[in-house]
Parts: structure tokens; C-alpha cells; sequence
């Protein structure tokens, strides 16, 4: 059946409102979104870092998560996932839960919790080849306590470590392709997504991730007005933007095959992307040109690239 | 009916894990304890358990693996000892907060440094406000009765703690001693099965787990964990009451060595216990009342025991065999010290810190000891409350 995003919105929420997400953040929109690519019939256990969705989400004695949900620690969830998973294998095998009732393991963390303190955590369940999905909502920096640089943060955002000053331009350093280098884990199922249309990107992909048997990955760009500083409403326009620039390409490698999932019809420049937000505000300054088209040449080589692998 | 084997410390834990049969068993080796995982990565290679074994790619992650496993609804148990048992930290207060009964065997093993592979309890000791109930032993036989009785402590519904089953590195891990293993199905139908009310992958009801909790919750929770670590004193009790009626063997939470009539004593922990012993029966032949404390259970505290056994002595020395940096003496000491204090009891306490890092621990050296004591008892003058003893006086 296509997609169709009314029909979606018909089914029973699973990720509750009344969360303490702020307004205009995008991880309240990845977990409905991830919930609702889940069959209807299906049950789920959420492992969830240490982060903004977790305190917002799971404030005791509220919970916005309709399904069993665990937070152990920051760069754990992974870990905590292998073993829930591990649970669900023997449990099936020695008779313990009705063999009719599924479950599908999902996991899910910030760019702090997943590119950086949970990147070892994350490597090991991928090399382990637990069959779990893994959602990475990546919004460029440390976001729950105050927008620090993360190895996800791309070069010149100001950042509260890295802020642009006299002397600065803010992050040094680009971005750490987390997505490539899952891939090179030898994932079956790959992706990654943003949020923007009808959110059939992110539904699709996440649909498949999360039916794919084994380790599966998908990377959102998830911005955060607090760090990225934008208008609430600008949310969707800014991953559009994303896309659209190629800052964020969306494409999904399935079994090694890399597939690209959207194409600008106009590759537009990527100050369209930076403009909109505040945390780039200086590469606009007189005398920072230079900024704009570093960041524009190394937009362009990892799209190059990216395409050749598309081929 | 009992079978006479003879086997390693880390060997009877194996053993006793391939009996009751975990759930799920997450590892990652650290000596002196990887041969634990590496028996029974055998037993299920063999096919004689089929427990869901995963080796992860860390001790943190090992943990975390078992509480996630735990919180499923399973049966999860783990392994490890010194930088990895540092490593697990954050987790371990996360699975007592979270009140799991993971039980994790922890060969005692000194912590860096420098680098360091042999005995002491610094890396437990370390870990002894975690949440975690501990049981240590000074043999084989004890390891292997230890972790017999550890997941019907840690499951019960009073309790729901996660539990440690101690194990001194190499002395007890690695040596091979006589050892009376239980039968397979004796050990089974005395471990019992594991059933939650509530866990992750119920059909009905699906449980959150790992709440943030505001300070108007967090004080609750954590007297919650406090009472159920009290409860403990009286299901480890009344599980080594059900142990002795089963297998034979007694176990208390200390044990008294030649205490009726002693008028000093030594209190201390593990397999020194045995040279303890040797000393006092020495000295006891000499007409010298001399006894030792063993004290088997750490968390739960045994105060009240120890304030007991100790109430008629006159001087006591606590041998602790991990430093605590506190300038005042080590662990084992200020937890004795901090029981008998508002009691009756008047006897003279000192503290020594020794055998650290595998330092030799011999019967001369407890008898020196005693006669400490005896100088205290004669003059009356304490002397120095904290020393160490077994280093080095003479430059390297």
C-alpha cells in the first residue's frame, strides 16, 4: 500500500504528547515517525541513551512511550539493547514468551550518545550482528547540556566550545561520517533521513531498517532550535534545505548497495542551508567569506563521492 | 548425594553457573577471572547449557548487556575483575537503582597501579556503596555454595538487589582444591526459576525502565534501594538456613573462629581467613585466647554480628587488604569501627592494611599480629590505630 500520511496519522500514537521536548525540536518527530513504521501488531522495546528525549520523555512517574522502554545510561544504549535482544532469543527458545507476540528491538540515541561516548558500544552490537535498529537523532552537538561541540557538529557552527569569536570561526574540525562508517560494519540495512514533506522518506526507511533482519542503522538529522538557533516553525524548511544543498544526502545502502534516495533538481549553494540558522551567523561577517565556500568545497567532494558509490 | 571433585575457584563458579543455567551470560575477559566465561563458552559449545552467551566488546558494555537482559526478564550474569569491575561502575549503581538481580562474579584483583594482576579488594571495595549485595569467600568450597546461593538472594521480592560472589584472584580463582559439587538437579530445583512480575517484553503491561528522576522522586527511590539492602540481612540468613538443610554446609553472614572465650581477635575477609586460623590454633595450643572474625557477607553490613562476637574481647585488630586513601584506615575498619560505636562494647581497635597486590599473607605474620593485640591487652596504650604491615621497610 502507498504511503500515505493521513492513514499513518490515523493509528494509535505511540509516542505520547505532553513529552518536555521543546517547541520546533525534531526528536519528538523522529519518535512518532519511528513508532508508527512499527506494523500496528507489533510490539517494542525503546533503548534510549542518556539525553534530551530521555529526560524529556521519561520524567518519572510520566512516560510518553506507549511501548517498554529502557534508559540504563549515555553510552550505553546499544549494550542495553544487545542484551534486551539477547533476552527476546532465549526467552523465545526456552518457551517463556507466547511465540505470537512480536517484538522488534529498537534503539536510540542522540549524536552524543551515538557518534561519540556510544560509539563503541554502538560498533560492538553492530559487529555482534544483534538484530536491532538503531536511530541516531543527530542534531550536531551535545543539545542536553547546552549545544557543545560533538564530532557530529560540522565545521564553523558555533558551538558553546567552539564559539566563533575574534580568533575563531567556530568548529575546526568536519563532521565524523557516522553513516559510512556503519556501512563499512557490513549493516544489511543502512539509511540516512530527514525530516521534511510527508515524512515518507523517514517513514520508509525506518519501515525497512526496522524489518530488516540484523543490525540496521538510520542516521535523522534532527535540528535543535535551541543549538542551531532558528525560528520554532523553520524546522522543516531547514531539513529541506538540508537536503536540497546536499549538506544532508539522503540515501540508503542495502547489503553494500548504496541507493540514492533523493536527487535535488537544482543542487542549490549551501549558504541556503546556513543562513537560516544563528549558529552560523559569523560566516556571514565581512572578512569570513571564506567559510561559506570551505564548507561549500567540502560539501561538494563528499556528494561527489557519495554519487560515485551511487553509481 | 555430593561428588568430590577437585577443581579451581574460577572452575567452581562455572560450574555452578552451568548448573543453574543462566539466561543470558555477557562477557568480556580480564584476568584473573576470563577463566570463568572461557568454561563456559565451552559448556555451550558443548551444548550442555544454552544459555544466549554474547561476548561484547567491553565490562561496561557486559553490564549494560545484563541489565537490558535483565530488565527483559531474563536471568543475567557476568564476570570480571579490577579495571574491568571500575569500568562497570556507572552501571552498577544503575542495575541496583534499577533494582536487577544481576549476579556478577568478581575475582578480586588489585587496581592499577602500578599495573597489578594479584589479590586484593581494592576493586570491590571500590565498588561497595554501588548497590550491590557481596558475599566473599575463603575457598572454593565457599565460591561454589556462594554463588549456589546468590540469585535466590538477589531475586527475592523483598530484595531485588544485584549481587556480587567474590573470589580472591588467583589465590582462589586459580588454585585447585578439593570440592564438594552438588548434583545437577539438586542445584537446579535449589536455584529456582527467575519470574518477574514485570518485565520489558511482557505481552501486557509494557514496563519503563530508567526514569529521570526530579528531586521530588529521586530521595523515595533511593530509601526504597536502602530498605530492601536491609531486608537482604535476613533473606541471606534464611537462604543459607535453606542451603544447610539441603546440602549440609552452614553459613552465616560472619563466621567465628574460636570466638567463645577469645580475648583478641582478628576480623577480616577471604582466604586470609585460612592463615588467620592457623595462628590462632598455634596460639591456642600456647594457651593464648586468640579467635578470628570472617566476615562473609560486606553488603549488608553484618554490625550486629560483629558488635556480638566482638563484645567480650578486649583488643581487636581488622586487617584490611585494600587502602582507602582515607588517611584514618581502610574499609573493612570503618565499617567495624562505625558498627560498634554507641555499643557496649570496649574492647581496643586497630587497623592494619596489608598483603596489597598479592603481598604474602603467612601464619607468622597473623601470629605477629596477635601479639600486637597481646601488647594491647597488657599495657593498655592502643598505639597507632592504622599502620600497614608486608612492605618493603628497606629502599628498592
Amino acid at each position: 500500500m502507498p504511503y500515505n500520511l493521513k492513514e499513518e496519522l490515523n493509528k494509535p500514537e505511540r509516542f505520547h504528547a505532553g513529552h518536555r521536548l521543546c517547541a520546533g525540536c525534531g526528536a519528538g518527530i523522529v519518535c512518532r515517525a519511528m513508532m508508527r513504521a512499527l506494523d500496528p501488531k507489533d510490539k517494542a522495546v525503546i533503548c534510549n541513551a542518556t539525553g534530551c528525549l530521555e529526560v524529556s520523555s521519561f520524567q518519572y512517574p510520566f512516560t510518553a512511550w506507549e511501548d517498554s522502554y529502557i534508559h540504563t545510561a549515555f553510552e550505553n544504549a546499544s549494550a542495553t539493547a544487545s542484551g534486551v535482544e539477547a533476552a527476546y532469543k532465549v526467552m523465545k527458545r526456552r518457551g517463556k514468551i507466547d511465540p505470537e507476540t512480536k517484538f522488534k528491538i529498537l534503539a536510540i540515541g542522540g549524536d552524543g550518545g551515538t557518534y561519540d561516548i556510544g560509539f563503541q558500544s554502538l560498533s560492538g552490537a553492530l559487529e555482534r550482528g544483534h538484530d536491532f535498529t538503531y536511530f541516531c537523532y543527530d542534531n550536531n552537538a551535545y543539545m542536553n547540556t547546552g549545544t557543545q561541540r560533538s564530532s557530529a557538529t560540522p565545521r564553523f557552527a558555533s558551538a558553546t566550545t567552539t564559539p566563533a569569536g575574534a580568533e575563531s570561526v567556530g568548529k575546526k574540525q568536519t563532521q565524523k561520517d557516522l553513516t559510512q562508517i556503519v556501512v563499512s560494519h557490513g549493516s544489511p540495512y543502512v539509511a540516512q533521513t530527514t525530516l521534511f514533506g510527508n515524512l515518507k522518506d523517514f517513514h520508509e526507511k525506518a519501515h525497512r531498517a526496522i524489518y530488516t533482519e540484523g543490525p540496521t542503522f538510520v542516521n535523522v538529522l534532527t535540528p535543535c532550535p535551541r543549538g542551531w538557533q532558528y525560528p520554532a516553525d523553520d524546522l522543516i524548511d531547514i531539513c529541506k534545505a538540508a537536503i536540497d544543498t546536499c549538506v544532508w544526502p539522503l540515501y540508503e545502502v542495502v547489503d553494500g548497495e548504496y541507493r540514492l534516495t533523493y536527487e535535488p533538481k537544482k543542487k542549490l549553494p549551501v549558504e541556503e542551508f546556513m543562513r537560516r540558522q544563528g549558529r552560523f551567523a559569523h560566516c556571514f561577517k565581512k572578512g569570513n567569506e571564506w567559510t561559506i565556500e570551505a564548507a561549500q568545497e567540502y560539501v561538494d567532494k563528499k556528494w561527489e563521492e557519495l554519487l560515485s558509490k551511487c553509481k | 548425594m555430593s561428588i568430590r571433585e577437585r577443581l579451581s575457584g574460577n572452575e567452581a563458579v562455572a560450574v555452578a553457573m552451568r548448573q543453574i543455567n543462566p539466561d543470558v551470560f555477557a562477557m568480556f575477559p580480564i584476568t584473573p577471572s576470563t577463566e570463568i566465561p572461557q568454561y563456559f563458552a565451552q559448556y555451550v559449545a558443548d551444548g550442555r547449557v544454552d544459555t544466549e552467551f554474547i561476548c561484547v566488546e567491553s565490562e561496561h558494555s557486559a553490564l549494560s548487556a545484563c541489565i537490558g537482559a535483565e530488565a527483559a526478564g531474563c536471568r543475567a550474569v557476568t564476570a570480571t575483575s579490577s579495571a574491568g569491575l571500575s569500568y562497570m561502575n556507572e552501571v552498577l549503581y544503575v542495575a541496583g537503582s534499577l533494582r536487577l538481580p544481576v549476579v556478577l562474579a568478581v575475582a578480586n584483583r588489585a587496581l592499577t597501579g602500578p599495573i597489578n594482576i594479584n589479590h586484593d579488594y581494592s576493586d570491590s571495595m571500590a565498588e561497595r556503596d554501588s548497590g550491590f549485595i557481596q558475599l566473599y569467600a575463603e575457598n572454593n568450597q565457599e565460591v561454589y555454595d556462594n554463588y549456589l546461593m546468590a540469585h535466590r538472594i538477589a531475586e527475592h521480592p523483598s530484595v531485588r538487589l544485584p549481587l556480587m560472589v567474590c573470589l580472591d584472584g588467583f589465590i582462589t580463582s586459580h588454585a585447585i582444591e578439593n570440592i564438594e559439587l552438588e548434583e545437577d538437579d539438586t542445584v537446579k530445583a535449589f536455584a529456582g526459576q527467575y519470574h518477574p512480575e514485570n518485565y520489558l517484553l511482557k505481552k501486557k503491561n509494557p514496563l519503563a525502565v530508567g526514569p529521570y528522576g526530579i528531586s521530588a522522586y529521586y530521595m523515595e527511590a533511593r530509601v526504597a534501594q536502602a530498605e530492601a539492602m536491609k531486608n537482604a540481612r535476613r533473606v541471606i540468613t534464611d537462604v543459607a538456613e535453606d542451603f544447610e538443610r539441603t546440602f549440609g554446609r552452614k553459613y552465616g553472614l560472619i563466621e567465628e573462629y574460636r570466638m567463645e572465650d577469645a580475648e583478641i581477635a582478628i576480623v577480616l575477609m577471604g582466604s586470609s581467613a585460612g592463615t588467620a586460623k592457623a595462628a590462632v590454633d598455634g596460639l591456642r595450643a600456647e594457651g593464648v585466647k586468640a579467635g578470628v572474625i570472617k566476615v562473609r557477607v560486606f553488603r549488608p553490613f553484618p554490625g550486629p554480628e560483629l558488635e556480638k562476637a566482638l563484645k567480650n574481647c578486649r583488643a581487636a585488630a581488622v586487617l584490611d587488604k585494600s587502602e582507602g586513601f582515607s588517611a584514618c584506615g581502610g574499609p573493612l575498619f570503618a565499617e567495624t569501627a562505625g558498627a560498634l560505636f554507641n555499643t557496649s562494647c570496649g574492647l581496643k581497635m586497630i587497623d592494619i592494611v596489608y598483603g596489597l597486590g598479592g603481598r604474602d599473607f603467612t601464619v607468622s605474620a597473623a601470629k605477629s599480629v596477635f601479639e600486637r593485640l597481646r601488647q594491647i591487652v597488657k599495657t593498655g596504650e592502643t598505639g597507632p590505630v592504622y599502620s600497614h604491615m608486608g612492605e618493603r621497610t628497606n629502599a628498592l
